[in-house]
């Protein structure tokens, strides 16, 4: 009777196991299907010109036959750069003042607060942006810099973004500060430490791998996000060579023109390629943050 | 029950005599010589309204080792984290009441912190070396105090690392992470390191109770050497331990002060009902 019931048990096991694995290699799959299946659709661009051409002149003229796609890689790593320079400070500092500074009544009403940020949809800080950010910039602060400026900038698409993921690294990083051990604090304090040193060169040092991590992930969402940069970064296809000038990420090149050109197999073609190089970078940007991240771990044995 | 009591405190007498013949003349009772006292003064501890200290009043010796025994939970170690005001770090803590260092009130309103803490510092249960390498463990305290100057801090690294012998274990990979040294190095590392910011009374929380006997051993022969120099001031549950090197022992139940006095005299001749039945092993 025992034994019977054992081998349906076994049975059920090596199910679970086998339905996991399918699963899992599925899904590593997509990956492999996307970027595959984005590489053959812009097979065609490919074919006409040159990898080094598409991707080193700025002359933007889909009709008139001229694909060149660095304004886009620019303008997508100009905005991104500048979110988080702008977010990355403000989250640290936030972080560490919520836990350890803070009262735990102060955590308990800014938390939700965070949530909350964390959780609108990015059309709204796209508005918010356009109502806000853009005539800020455009009456206030860009005359201070420049002749002109329509405010639908880099520094307003950077603001955005920056605004966007900030929410979101300070949870994290309160996280990642969370798991360093009281005794670490305690020791640091316990030799005449103030809390900034103790934040300083304690848990900073300690959370190193972990902030690393976080904004990673943080850089990952700023590269693909859409709508609100669409919304604000002025969308003209040009190298952005100051804060206040306009400028086009990918994300934004392929959300506003997808759909429209598609009578123009070219077009769609170099769109696709645009969605491609957006997917090759994220994804050396990981693989090159994963050696970063294994580097530092190896050198301070964390 | 009455019998074996007193088979105890006879085997306690015992090894006192043992210890006294021994040539040790710290234990005998007396007036301290060394001039810096801490002086506790009517210290009430409440944790979430839970009165945790019942008006601890006790004088510590510098450049003695003063052993804070009890059951669990009696207090001792809130007691320890209050001489450094690291009980401030607990959340819904109330303290009344004085500590004095050096003529200094540590909890009147103008005392400051960090420069209570470099007086007296604190060696942890646990060995809890910082996230980087052996020499910035030692140089922290000295880097944090304002010293810059490459030469000092080598000097001071070298020195203290000696003092807790660990220099000739170590001297070839001073830049390593600490976290690769055997968890008794540590400990003598975290000894080292408090001792590098020149305080004039040490702390110690079990500081022996994590480590393998032959390190617990080599922490306690420190402390017996560093006694020299420092008032030493240590939580421990080994009653053993207690018995093997403090200088003067202080008995506390249900965070109030039981009994306090010479080692010898509080082991041997024990005043109070509750002592005696600790020491005799009643409870632990």
């Amino acid at each position: 009777m025992a034994v019977p019931l054992l081998k349906k048990r076994l049975a059920k096991d090596r199910c679970a196991r086998s339905v996991m694995l399918a699963l899992t290699v599925l899904s590593l799959l997509l990956l492999v299907a996307m970027g595959v299946g984005l590489y053959l659709k812009s097979e065609m661009i490919l074919d006409r010109y040159s990898l080094w051409t598409l991707l080193t002149t700025s002359d933007w003229k889909p009709l008139k036959g001229s694909f060149g796609f660095l304004p886009f890689i620019a303008s997508t790593l100009a905005v991104t750069a500048l979110s988080i320079l702008i977010a990355l400070p403000i989250s640290l500092l936030t972080a560490l003042y919520l836990s350890e500074y803070a009262h735990s009544w102060t955590k308990r009403v800014v938390f939700p607060v965070l949530d909350i940020l964390a959780g609108i949809p990015s059309v709204v800080y796209g508005v918010w942006g356009t109502l806000i950010i853009v005539p800020w910039i455009a009456d206030a602060l860009g005359p201070h810099f420049v002749d002109y400026t329509s405010g639908y900038t880099v520094l307003a698409s950077g603001i955005v973004l920056g605004v966007m993921i900030l929410p979101v690294l300070v949870s994290l990083f309160i996280e990642i500060f969370t798991i360093v051990p009281q005794d670490y604090r305690d020791a640091a304090a316990s030799l005449g430490a103030t809390k900034w040193q103790v934040c300083r060169k304690v848990i900073l040092r300690k959370s190193l791998p972990g902030i690393i991590a976080a904004v990673v992930l943080a850089i990952s969402k700023a590269f693909g996000e859409t709508i609100a940069v669409l919304m604000v970064c002025g969308n003209s296809a040009s190298i952005p060579h100051s804060l206040f000038d306009p400028c086009y990420p990918l994300p934004a090149l392929i959300a506003n023109n997808y759909g429209e050109m598609l009578s123009l197999p070219l077009y769609e073609s170099a769109l696709m390629f645009a969605a491609f190089i957006l997917f090759f970078i994220i994804l050396v940007f990981n693989f090159a943050s994963r050696l970063l991240l294994r580097r530092v771990e190896k050198r301070y044995k964390l | 029950m009455d019998t074996e009591t007193q088979t105890f405190a006879g085997a306690f007498q015992r090894f006192g005599q043992w210890k006294e013949t021994d040539g040790s003349e710290a234990r005998t009772a007396g007036a301290p010589e060394g001039e810096n006292t801490i002086d506790i003064q009517g210290l009430n501890v409440y944790i979430q309204d839970k009165q945790i200290l019942k008006d601890v009043t006790l004088q510590l010796f510098d450049r003695k080792i003063t052993c804070i025994i009890g059951p669990s939970g009696c207090g001792k170690t809130t007691l320890l984290r209050s001489i450094n005001r690291m009980i401030d770090t607990t959340e819904h803590v109330r303290v009344e009441g004085n500590v004095i260092v050096d003529g200094e009130n540590i909890y009147g309103p103008k005392a400051e912190i960090t420069h209570i803490r470099k007086k007296i510092g604190l060696l942890s249960q646990r060995p809890t070396p910082l996230p980087m390498s052996i020499y910035d463990n030692i140089a922290f305290g000295c880097r944090i105090h304002g010293t810059r100057n490459k030469k000092k801090l080598d000097a001071i690294v070298e020195q203290y690392l000696r003092a807790t012998g660990l220099w000739d274990e170590v001297k070839d990979r001073l830049h390593n992470p600490a976290s690769g040294l055997s968890i008794g190095q540590q400990q003598r590392l975290c000894l080292a390191r408090g001792l590098a910011v020149e305080p004039q009374f040490i702390l110690a929380d079990e500081s022996t109770s994590a480590l393998d006997p032959v390190s617990s051993k080599h922490i306690e022969d420190l402390f017996l050497q560093l006694r020299e120099r420092y008032g030493i001031i240590m939580v421990t549950h080994t009653l053993r331990q207690a018995l093997r090197i403090a200088d003067y022992v202080v008995f506390m139940y249900l965070g109030e002060v039981i009994e306090k006095g010479p080692a010898d005299v509080l082991f041997n001749h024990p005043q109070h009902e509750l002592t005696k039945q600790y020491l005799s092993g009643v409870f632990s």
